[in-house]
């Protein structure tokens, strides 16, 4: 029966050949760490943001008059309102905590480097669209904090000269941050960019299988067709599309090696979730901030203007630059440079144990740099702290620089061939 | 398909054109989308000239009105206040106003139109924060100088006549919006002198 109505799909649409090639058939390397965990989760939290947020919007208000108020009545008076705002609110900051790790694992092991260029380029993107996202949904709850926040950043785009004043007018819909603007964010962080973020994740997924995934020692399972003796291959079965080009090694299938260990993951990080959503759900004013319990005032600014925790690094870097323009480009450059990672790194070597004790310092100092403007940018600015966050804005910069001299002619040690036991 | 001679040039002549006019068509429709987020009529009245008594303020008092959402700070300066104005000329990023920052008619070295009044937009030109009139206290700021504008966010300064101090994040000068005197204790804001 069920065998019968599988068929009946199959001849009309690939489901079993898709399920078998991205998933019970998909080769993995069998050296997965908890590093891996992180894709999958960013995948859990999307879901939750979708799912939370589609049923936020149902009460939500979208206008300069209600807003406040309507999410005040999803707090107090819809019943487990409460639970699907700080569902939504300490998802945002969970998925920055994951994309980061994401990212991290990625520079730790080279799966940035050739042949993962545009799997690399689409990951950033939906970084970019995620920024974007989190950005127009934090101006929602209309909260005085929400209200200068955004004031600050849109008018960033002043500092473009000559259309910079139009830009800015045009970007909110009216002369200052109002229900225009509010409204059109809505609309963009409900309907465009979480449309936009699913298909990049979309692409994201299809360029991974495409390439192979990479692994903490940066070896390659895919071997030259015919070169790898029998006994030697992985004893699974893979789907064709990977064994008709390759002699697979040191591979298990993704399902349900990964799905069962993924599940591990999971656990552990809704261990932690749960505990933040339900025992801090304003995650110390670093998730929600103080200020936006206050209603958005046009005439009253909070005392220290600070982003949320995820934009801290960048911000920084805006603002120790002494030059609005400048900072803003500066700001901007910090993300490009990510995106030319791939071709900063001319080495040939991925993961950092078998790099130089030079790229392993650069590194470490590259992570010192970006958790130490993180955390400056959600605090007040001062003169000893625009110091250290110009020596950090140095280090920051400094790694691409850095990365691209010395990966040329890198000392490297020697590679294994296969997995190690 | 029968197997007729192709032409190849007019294949691409009209490939070509049919892009061309395609691509006409997909910028004219996307006119209505982008101009769609301008202000409306509606924002549009809303930042109409606004109307304030200035008949009532105490020297030295400072009195914030809105104009288009944003606050306008209305200080009435004193005699010690406008005297001390050409004290810090070497402190200051953009002493003569060379920015236009200013309608032309305050363009002058205490940037309004009567010494007397100061009428400046309360957004910090760095990053739009309100900056805090710092009365008789400000030489915590500035050694030397008792009034003045701290902004609380970037710590930006800037004196009496909202001009910015050098070293410091804010690269301009406070804007001072189009204004006018219309009779004796009224101030508008939004129509220069002149224009009425």
């Amino acid at each position: 029966m069920f065998a019968n109505l599988m068929a009946w799909f199959d001849a009309r649409l690939p489901v079993t050949d898709a399920w078998n090639k991205h998933l019970a058939q998909y080769p993995a390397p069998k050296n997965f760490n908890f590093w891996y965990f992180f894709g999958s989760l960013a995948m859990l939290v999307l879901v939750n943001q979708i799912v939370t947020g589609i049923w936020l919007t149902m009460n939500y208000e979208p206008s300069g008059d209600g807003a406040f108020a309507s999410v005040e009545y999803i707090m107090r008076d819809v019943d487990y309102g409460w639970l699907l705002r700080y569902m939504h609110s300490t998802g945002a900051s969970a998925f920055f905590i994951v994309v980061y790790l994401h990212m991290y694992r990625g520079l730790m092991y080279g799966s940035y480097q050739k042949p993962r260029e545009l799997l690399w380029i689409f990951g950033m993107l939906i970084y970019l669209v995620l920024m974007a996202e989190a950005f127009m949904g934090y101006l929602l709850p209309w909260g005085n904090m929400s209200f200068w926040g955004a004031q600050v950043i849109i008018s960033l785009f002043g500092a473009i000269p000559v259309i910079g004043d139009d830009l800015t007018t045009w970007i909110r819909g009216d002369y200052v941050i109002s229900g225009a603007t509010l409204n059109r964010f809505f609309a963009l962080h409900v309907i465009a960019l979480p449309l936009v973020l699913v298909i990049l994740v979309f692409l994201h997924i299809l360029a991974l299988h495409e390439v192979g995934s990479n692994n903490p020692e940066g070896t390659n399972i895919k071997k030259k067709k015919g070169s790898v003796p029998e006994e030697e291959k992985s004893k699974f079965t893979f789907h064709k599309a990977y064994t008709d080009k390759y002699d697979i090694v040191d591979a298990i299938p993704f399902h349900p090696y990964y799905s069962v260990k993924d599940i591990m993951g999971v656990v552990g990080f809704l261990i932690l979730f749960c505990w933040v959503m339900f025992f801090a759900p304003e995650g110390g004013g670093y998730f929600l901030e103080a200020p936006n319990f206050t209603p958005a005032n046009g005439l009253k600014t909070p005392e220290h203007i600070v982003p949320v925790w995820y934009f801290g690094p960048f911000y920084t870097i805006l603002r120790v630059i002494p030059d609005k323009l400048l900072g803003m480009l500066g700001m901007f450059a910090a993300i490009g440079m990510l995106f030319a990672l791939p071709w900063f790194d001319r080495g040939t070597v991925k993961s950092f144990k078998f790099r130089s004790k030079w790229h392993l310092f650069n590194l470490v100092q590259f992570t010192i740099c970006f958790i130490v403007l993180g955390v400056l940018g959600t605090m007040p600015a001062s003169e000893l702290a625009n110091l250290i966050g110009r020596i950090a804005t140095l280090g920051y910069f400094g790694f691409f620089i850095a990365l691209w001299f010395y990966s040329k002619n890198e000392q490297t040690k020697p590679v294994p061939e296969r997995v190690s036991k | 398909m029968s197997n007729a001679p192709v032409n190849n040039g007019r294949r691409r002549f009209l490939t070509a054109a049919t892009s061309v006019v395609g691509g006409v068509g997909v910028v004219g429709a996307a006119v209505p989308f982008i101009a769609s987020w301008n202000p409306s009529a509606k924002a549009k009245a809303a930042g109409a000239p606004v109307e304030v008594n200035i008949s009532k303020i105490a020297t030295g008092q400072l009195i914030r009105a809105e104009y288009r959402g944003k606050p306008v700070y209305i200080v009435r300066r004193g005699k010690d206040i406008i005297d001390g104005l050409s004290g810090h000329d070497d402190l200051l990023r953009d002493p003569a106003s060379e920015e236009a920052q200013q309608p032309s008619y305050a363009t002058n070295p205490h940037r309004s139109i009567n010494p007397e009044y100061l009428v400046a937009e309360g957004v910090c030109t760095h990053l739009g924060c309100a900056p805090t009139y710092q009365k008789g206290d400000f030489a915590e700021q500035v050694e030397g100088v008792d009034y003045g504008f701290f902004c609380p966010c970037h710590g930006s300064k800037f004196d009496m006549a909202g001009r910015v101090f050098a070293g410091v994040p804010a690269p301009l000068n406070l804007v001072v919006p189009e204004h006018s005197f219309p009779s004796e204790g009224t101030l508008l804001i939004g129509i220069g002198q002149g224009d009425a």
